[in-house]
């Protein structure tokens, strides 16, 4: 199992009139061949800037990178040409949004709109390209696929909307899936089916997944690693089952610690009783006045005095976990 | 009943854009009234009484009557069937200058919209430029410039509507660039050109229908006008405005010259704006869905 895509060291900032504010900071990150890498953190702490990023979707200006690399299968994506970008972009890497409301262009139909994806990429015949698609519309399960072709958006709901999304984006069997919350605007009702057809048909087409979430429950039902991020840096990165096991990074802590309990022990239980919902104290720094050393060090309950003065590297703890914190680099959580 | 479901969806939108177009009486009247002078202008040949071009002086400046239902002018051709051959004018001039402003100019306006900076910033100052001129003291300028015919008027009214047209899909094209949809078709490699021709012009086409059948309105008059002060349509042609310049003249004692024609432009006008103004309701999506 190689290594598909690796960001090493980058680096964002974002300048308007009230000055430059650095977005990411020094990211790293890698994702396997035919894994599913989950991607968490609050929001604005720069989770869809980083897969921006990877597809050079960031709007240069304001945006700009200042460091760092992108490796896509052994090509440096950040420095491509435009025309390469385009092939690399929907026939190699795809990306499906939050919004499906508003993903697909209200003016066309369906299969029109799929039909241009496949056609671009691959030339086919209006009728080969009508087959390819009616197929990868039975695969993400929807009943009727010829009559959905012929369909406006607004005559889809949410949820059939979005699964067209992961039906256009993986026509083309793209070797790796950027999914930006692609379940966060659905009824909760429809998130649990969408989200097993995006990762069953991923897994067994072997696509690798980048799949960003805020939702501690969707990173352990689905992903094979984790990375977490806080302010615009990765602080830690580990296999899905270490981390909810031995979470090194307070925050991380935090996270899970704040994960709902369905079922809370029986009230006459020792320590029984359901307990408060936790939330960690505080709120992320906005872009422009982040806190020196550790960013996480005002919100922190275990920080020492170094951390609001040395920034924490990522270290490796084991081969497999790695955490940027200065409490945790022992490996005691 | 219920809806059909197995109809192509462009029909089903068509007979949605209809239902809701019958259900409007304004509408309605606008669309008669316009349906009636294509009808006019298309069958002027066959149900014209006369040659719109016969002279006839001995019937001259005849007052409307059995035989000239609309009278005479001063050369003694018919009226009522050179008001029938004007409407073919007047349509077709309004169509084309349509036809060329508002391809220019939402081009122009979809890229100045979409690639903003500096190329918005030319454009749409060349276009200011235009409108800072009043549409029909330009185009009679340029008329005169280029020289007094038909399609030298539709240049110069063309190149006056162009920034109309600019402008409205410039902001369509500002809203709907931001849409998630034109990110998600950058995602599977669509290239700007193509993001521009399949998915900002498409979605700025109502608003072009509506300002175009508003504008046609304008056209009309303003290209009587040109043909009125001799720049646009020269005589013989029926032309509606160099009707009214020539029927001027008689106007205290042949009130009947200037009058029908006159009417024309009132009816045709009126239609095409009370049209455009319930098309721009019935195209909104708000209330369409």
């Amino acid at each position: 199992m190689g290594t598909l895509l690796s960001i090493e060291n980058l680096s964002v900032e974002f300048s308007n009139y009230q000055g430059t504010s650095s977005v990411l900071n020094h990211v790293s990150l890698s994702v396997n061949r035919g894994e599913i890498l989950g991607l968490v953190g609050e929001s604005g702490c720069g989770k869809s800037v980083t897969a921006r990023c990877i597809l050079r979707l960031i709007p240069a200006p304001p945006g700009k990178i200042t460091s760092g690399s992108i490796r896509f299968a052994g090509e440096d994506l950040l420095s491509v040409s435009p025309k390469r970008m385009g092939r690399v972009r929907g026939r190699e890497i795809s990306m499906i949004f939050q919004e499906p409301m508003s993903s697909l262009n209200p003016v066309f139909t369906v299969g029109n709109q799929m039909r241009e994806v496949v056609r671009r990429h691959r030339g086919l015949a209006r009728r080969e390209a009508d087959a390819l698609c009616t197929g990868m519309l039975h695969q993400v399960q929807m009943p009727d696929p010829e009559e959905v072709l012929k369909k406006y958006p607004h005559e889809l709901s949410g949820g059939m909307r979005q699964r067209v999304m992961i039906a256009m984006e993986l026509v083309c069997d793209p070797q790796l899936l950027i999914a930006d919350e692609p379940t966060t605007a659905l009824d909760v009702t429809v998130q649990g089916q969408v989200l097993a057809i995006l990762t069953g048909l991923s897994r067994r087409r072997g696509i690798s997944v980048l799949l960003i979430t805020h939702d501690m429950g969707v990173v352990a039902q689905v992903c094979d690693r984790v990375a977490v991020m806080y302010a615009g840096q990765v602080v830690e990165l580990a296999a899905v089952e270490e981390l909810f096991a031995r979470p090194l990074h307070p925050y991380t802590q935090g996270l899970i610690a704040a994960i709902p309990d369905v079922d809370p022990p029986a009230d006459d239980a020792p320590g029984g009783g359901a307990r408060p919902l936790f939330s960690i104290p505080g709120t992320v720094p906005t872009l422009i006045d982040r806190p020196p050393g550790c960013r996480f060090h005002p919100r922190c309950t275990v920080g020492g005095p170094g951390c609001a003065r040395d920034v924490p590297g990522l270290c490796w703890v084991t081969p497999e976990h790695a955490v940027a914190c200065h409490s945790s680099r022992g490996g005691t959580a | 009943m219920g809806i059909p479901l197995r109809q192509h969806p462009k029909w089903r939108e068509l007979r949605l854009t209809w239902r809701l177009l019958r259900a409007n009486p304004t509408a309605m009247a606008g669309l008669v009234i316009l349906v009636a002078m294509g009808a006019m202008a298309l069958a002027a040949g066959w149900l014209a009484p006369y040659d719109p071009l016969r002279l006839s002086l001995a019937e001259r400046l005849q007052p409307p009557g059995a035989a000239h239902w609309f009278g005479t002018d001063e050369m003694g051709r018919d009226i009522l069937t050179r008001v029938m051959y004007g409407a073919r004018i007047s349509l077709r001039i309004g169509f084309v200058v349509i036809l060329i402003a508002g391809g220019i100019g939402s081009v122009l306006g979809a890229v100045a919209g979409f690639y903003g900076g500096r190329v918005d910033n030319l454009i749409m100052r060349v276009m200011d430029v235009i409108l800072s001129f009043p549409s029909l003291v330009l185009a009679m300028a340029l008329a005169a410039a280029m020289g007094p015919s038909l399609n030298n008027a539709i240049l110069a009214v063309a190149f006056v509507m162009i920034p109309k047209f600019a402008r409205m899909v410039r902001g369509e094209a500002l809203a709907v660039k931001e849409l998630p949809f034109i990110a998600a078709a950058r995602v599977s490699g669509a290239r700007n050109r193509w993001i521009i021709a399949h998915h900002i012009l498409p979605n700025c086409l109502n608003s072009v229908i509506v300002l175009g059948t508003l504008t046609l309105g304008d056209t009309i008059l303003i290209a009587a006008s040109l043909s009125f002060i001799g720049l646009g349509a020269q005589p013989p042609t029926p032309e509606w405005g160099a009707m009214i310049s020539v029927g001027r003249k008689f106007l205290m004692d042949q009130w009947w010259y200037a009058t029908f024609p006159g009417l024309f432009i009132l009816t045709t006008v009126t239609g095409f704006n009370i049209l455009g103004d319930a098309l721009r309701d019935i195209l909104d999506p708000r209330i369409r869905r």
